[in-house]
């Protein structure tokens, strides 16, 4: 078992390195010189542009510039952003938001969508299954941004229940509406994705099996269908913590919410690419990350992958 | 074995928990420090001027901001959101009124016999915030640290006027500070400019220009983290990425005295947030607008929305090279083109009446602006006119090829931009077509390179309230912005003569000369000037946007 966990995160190094290469390739291909768009319409002094372009290592050749990223991030200096503020700054200000935010949204997306998953799953047919079956349809169907901007209008301004933005204190009870919005999605296919696998499974040989052999019902639900209908949808939830920190951009801007997703965008609109290879970095380091808690659950989950 | 990754995965926890909360310890530590010093002071501040003016309130106002892209250092700060900061915490030789108009603030007198050679003598008694007072020196050497190359500043081409910038201003420069620059006294130095600019103390209200303290000289990184000004507030809080607050400076001996408990800045990740927070009440002034509120937001604010003019001219510029659009040809395509675009019609449908059609080449809110500059009759749409020119132009060489115009597609341009080129389309019967550039750096780095082929979208706001402002830079042979390389010997010295002009009257009537050659050129094809949208909340009173879209802070009351 250590041996795979070992193993798994020795493979990660060459996916950080492989993903950091591609990232600083595409922000460095990005068309246009960042440091002459920071003087707008007005003219650029050659003195001050060859300055701020020594500075950022921009005169380099491409394969230079990354060699000496790669080195600051080995000694954890993950260089400035074009304001002089130590991208490791705006990282450690960001992430606990975004984190928290996704946190939030997963915890809703599991709890509620497990729960009804499951009672639909059990009354496959029944009005609450096709009622459940119909709302996940029409909320899989409404994109993120509508969805965001009809709530924020009606429980922020018009009826005023809670703070149509979050701002700076991102506190527990301000993201609520904000982890609802981002989760909804996902929660149409957590409880899909349940239902369909509960329902799977209740047909299952080793479940027939089960029952023959005088096992309550209470029983055989909660051990051998809940336990195994579980492993895909640990699968998508795994998958999906990955992109609720990186897909939270659209959500993060309607709720004014001060979160990783803000910090991508803003950075990559300026060509910071300290920046941005170090944000996506990051990203990619939650995405291995979590696929290897995914893998360890499944080896709690089903036995028999333990001994793989 | 089932413990361990749980006891690693909760290790793991509180460090990162840990680690920010020792961040925002150290942040809400600073901001205590600072509040100690500043909470009193603005009580007291808050407090005399209430038993002083009897107009002055208490409430903190909250304000749409956005997070400087610099440290706040004067020279290094060329966008709105660090500017809104720096004119409230610095106070410079003089300010500009309501009207756009300079009234001295830290300066005595500003005078000059050939607008060439200027005295400036300095009002006593102003301080820094720290204690050290106000000198001579406080801005020559602030001046100077913003032209010299080696610092890298980016508003250095502000000090391109004045004796000496060349040498300072280089790569490698052969002299450190500017030698048009002399301190006569603490209160008092002379500017020698390269040539005479009869508006030079029109310029000196923009925060370029402001005055800066020993300390900063010793740590300018520090300082711009940190700045200490002399301004009406006080920085109290840079919380980066969410706001910036701003108590009023007891010390403060100048005309715009804080009639509020202090400013709080407030960043929002989109417009559509900021708005929405107008809506509920939670922001008190916003100065931009999204979209999406653009149709609503007179109805949703009522008299307290305000759609106005502002200081900010958009155009496309033709290059002179461009083929076909040179010689007298050149001149009847352009005009033919300018005349085949209807501006009232793309100013209502597509902007809600956000965007005015533009008269000239200035702006209305500037001084000495006029609707009627003979010429301007080529920005009235009649299709007829602009079918007959596109034909008298095909009789000196017939049109081949495409008309295109550029822009960045990250900035909202592409509506307009397919209507123009609709409106060429159908008016001449040619083929007319945006081109997007995926991103504002990029654009930009063609423009410079001039490697940009076709026309392209260009636009111009204003640094000081000055005519001269928006055509010298764009239109003079030679100049920074001239991106188009329009050259006129008759242009350049209706300028010259304008910057020269013994008074405001005579040299607005040179400036109207100018454009009138302008009109006749068309280097740049005027299309309107931008709004400034937005308006405040219920809770605010006696809120009015200055000159430069930005609201005057330190009037607005708030009980």
């Amino acid at each position: 078992m250590w041996w795979y966990v070992g193993r798994r995160l020795i493979a990660s190094i060459p996916v950080f390195i492989g993903a950091t290469l591609l990232i600083y390739a595409m922000v460095f291909l990005l068309p246009g010189d960042p440091v002459a768009a920071l003087f707008g319409d007005r003219p650029a002094n050659p003195a001050t542009v060859a300055a701020l372009t020594a500075q950022y290592n921009l005169d380099k050749p491409f394969i230079v510039q990354y060699l000496l990223y790669l080195k600051g991030v080995l000694t954890l200096d993950f260089g400035t952003n074009f304001a002089q503020r130590p991208v490791i700054d705006l990282m450690a200000q960001a992430f606990p938001t975004t984190i928290k935010l996704a946190l939030m949204t997963l915890a809703f997306e599991a709890v509620l969508g497990i729960v009804v998953g499951v009672i639909a799953g059990l009354r496959r047919g029944g009005v609450f299954d096709s009622t459940v079956l119909i709302l996940s349809l029409v909320v899989i169907a409404i994109p993120v941004f509508v969805l965001g901007f009809v709530l924020q209008f009606l429980f922020g301004i018009k009826l005023g229940w809670v703070e149509p933005t979050v701002g700076a204190d991102a506190t527990f009870a301000k993201l609520i509406l904000p982890a609802i919005v981002l989760g909804s999605l996902s929660l149409a296919y957590v409880i899909r994705l349940t239902r369909q696998s509960i329902s799977d499974n209740l047909n299952a040989d080793f479940v027939r099996t089960a029952r023959a052999k005088g096992i309550s019902n209470r029983r055989v639900i909660s051990v051998h269908v809940l336990r195994n209908s579980m492993i895909p949808v640990v699968t998508f939830l795994g998958a999906d913590l990955g992109s609720l920190m990186a897909g939270a951009i659209v959500t993060e801007g309607i709720f004014n919410i001060q979160g990783i997703g803000r910090l991508l965008y803003d950075s990559i609109r300026r060509g910071e690419s300290t920046v941005v290879v170090s944000v996506v970095t990051a990203l990619v380091l939650v995405y291995v990350i979590s696929n290897l808690i995914v893998d360890l659950l499944y080896a709690a989950l089903d036995p028999r992958i333990r001994y793989v | 074995m089932g413990h361990t990754p749980r006891s690693v995965l909760l290790r793991t926890v509180a460090v990162i928990v840990g680690t920010s909360l020792v961040l925002t310890a150290c942040g809400s530590s600073n901001d205590n420090s600072n509040t100690t010093t500043s909470t009193s002071s603005s009580d007291s501040a808050a407090g005399s001027g209430g038993a002083g003016s009897g107009g002055a309130t208490t409430g903190i106002v909250t304000a749409l901001g956005s997070e400087p892209q610099n440290p706040l250092v004067p020279t290094n700060t060329n966008e709105v959101g660090g500017g809104k900061v720096l004119t409230s915490i610095f106070a410079g030789l003089v300010y500009y009124d309501a009207e756009g108009a300079p009234q001295n603030e830290v300066a005595e007198s500003i005078t000059s016999d050939d607008s060439q050679t200027w005295t400036i003598t300095l009002e006593p008694g102003w301080t820094f915030t720290n204690g050290e007072p106000v000198t001579a020196n406080s801005f020559v050497d602030a001046w100077n640290y913003g032209a010299l190359g080696t610092n890298a500043q980016l508003s250095s081409y502000f000090f391109d006027p004045i004796e000496g910038f060349a040498e300072v201003n280089a790569e490698t420069p052969t002299a450190q500070t500017l030698s048009g620059l002399t301190v006569v006294s603490d209160t008092e130095f002379t500017v020698k400019l390269v040539s005479p600019q009869s508006d030079f103390p029109l310029r000196l209200g923009y925060s370029a220009y402001m005055p800066l303290p020993k300390a900063a000289f010793a740590d300018m990184a520090a300082f711009g983290e940190n700045p200490i000004g002399n301004g009406p507030y006080k920085l109290q809080a840079w919380d980066h990425g969410n706001s910036i607050s701003l108590v009023p400076n007891e010390t403060y001996t100048g005309d715009r005295v804080p009639q509020n408990g202090g400013l709080n800045l407030v960043f929002y990740a989109t417009n559509d947030a900021a708005y929405a927070d107008v809506l509920s009440g939670n922001l008190d002034v916003i100065d931009q607008l999204p979209p999406s509120a653009l149709t609503t937001f007179e109805s949703d604010l009522g008299d307290r929305a305000v759609n106005q003019p502002a200081a900010i001219f958009q155009s496309f510029t033709i290059p002179q090279n461009l083929p076909h659009f040179g010689g007298d040809e050149g001149k009847l395509r352009r005009e033919a083109i300018s005349m085949a675009i209807n501006r009232d019609e793309i100013t209502s449908v597509i902007f809600n009446n956000t965007r005015t059609p533009a008269k000239d080449f200035t702006s209305p809110v500037i001084a000495g602006y006029s609707d009627s500059v003979p010429g301007n009759e080529v920005l009235t749409y009649d299709a007829d006119a602009a079918k007959a020119k596109w034909a008298e132009a095909d009789a000196i060489a017939p049109w081949s090829g495409s008309f295109t115009i550029a822009y960045n597609s990250d900035g909202p341009h592409k509506e307009w931009v397919d209507a123009v080129s609709n409106s060429l389309k159908n008016t001449l019967g040619i083929d007319a077509s945006g081109v997007p550039f995926p991103s504002f750096a990029d654009i930009r780095t063609q423009i410079t390179d001039r490697t940009i082929t076709g026309a392209f979208r260009s636009g111009w706001q204003a640094d000081y309230p000055s005519m001269s402002n928006f055509l010298g830079p764009l239109y003079y042979t030679g100049a920074g912005s001239n991106d188009g390389d329009y050259s006129s010997a008759e242009f350049d010295k209706l300028i010259d003569q304008a910057a020269a002009a013994p008074d405001t009257e005579a040299g607005t009537a040179l400036y109207q000369q100018a454009q009138t050659v302008l009109f006749n050129d068309l280097p740049a094809i005027p299309l309107w000037y931008q709004n400034v949208d937005g308006g405040s909340a219920d809770t605010v009173g006696n809120v009015t946007f200055g000159w430069d879209s930005v609201p005057l802070y330190y009037a607005i009351t708030k009980e």
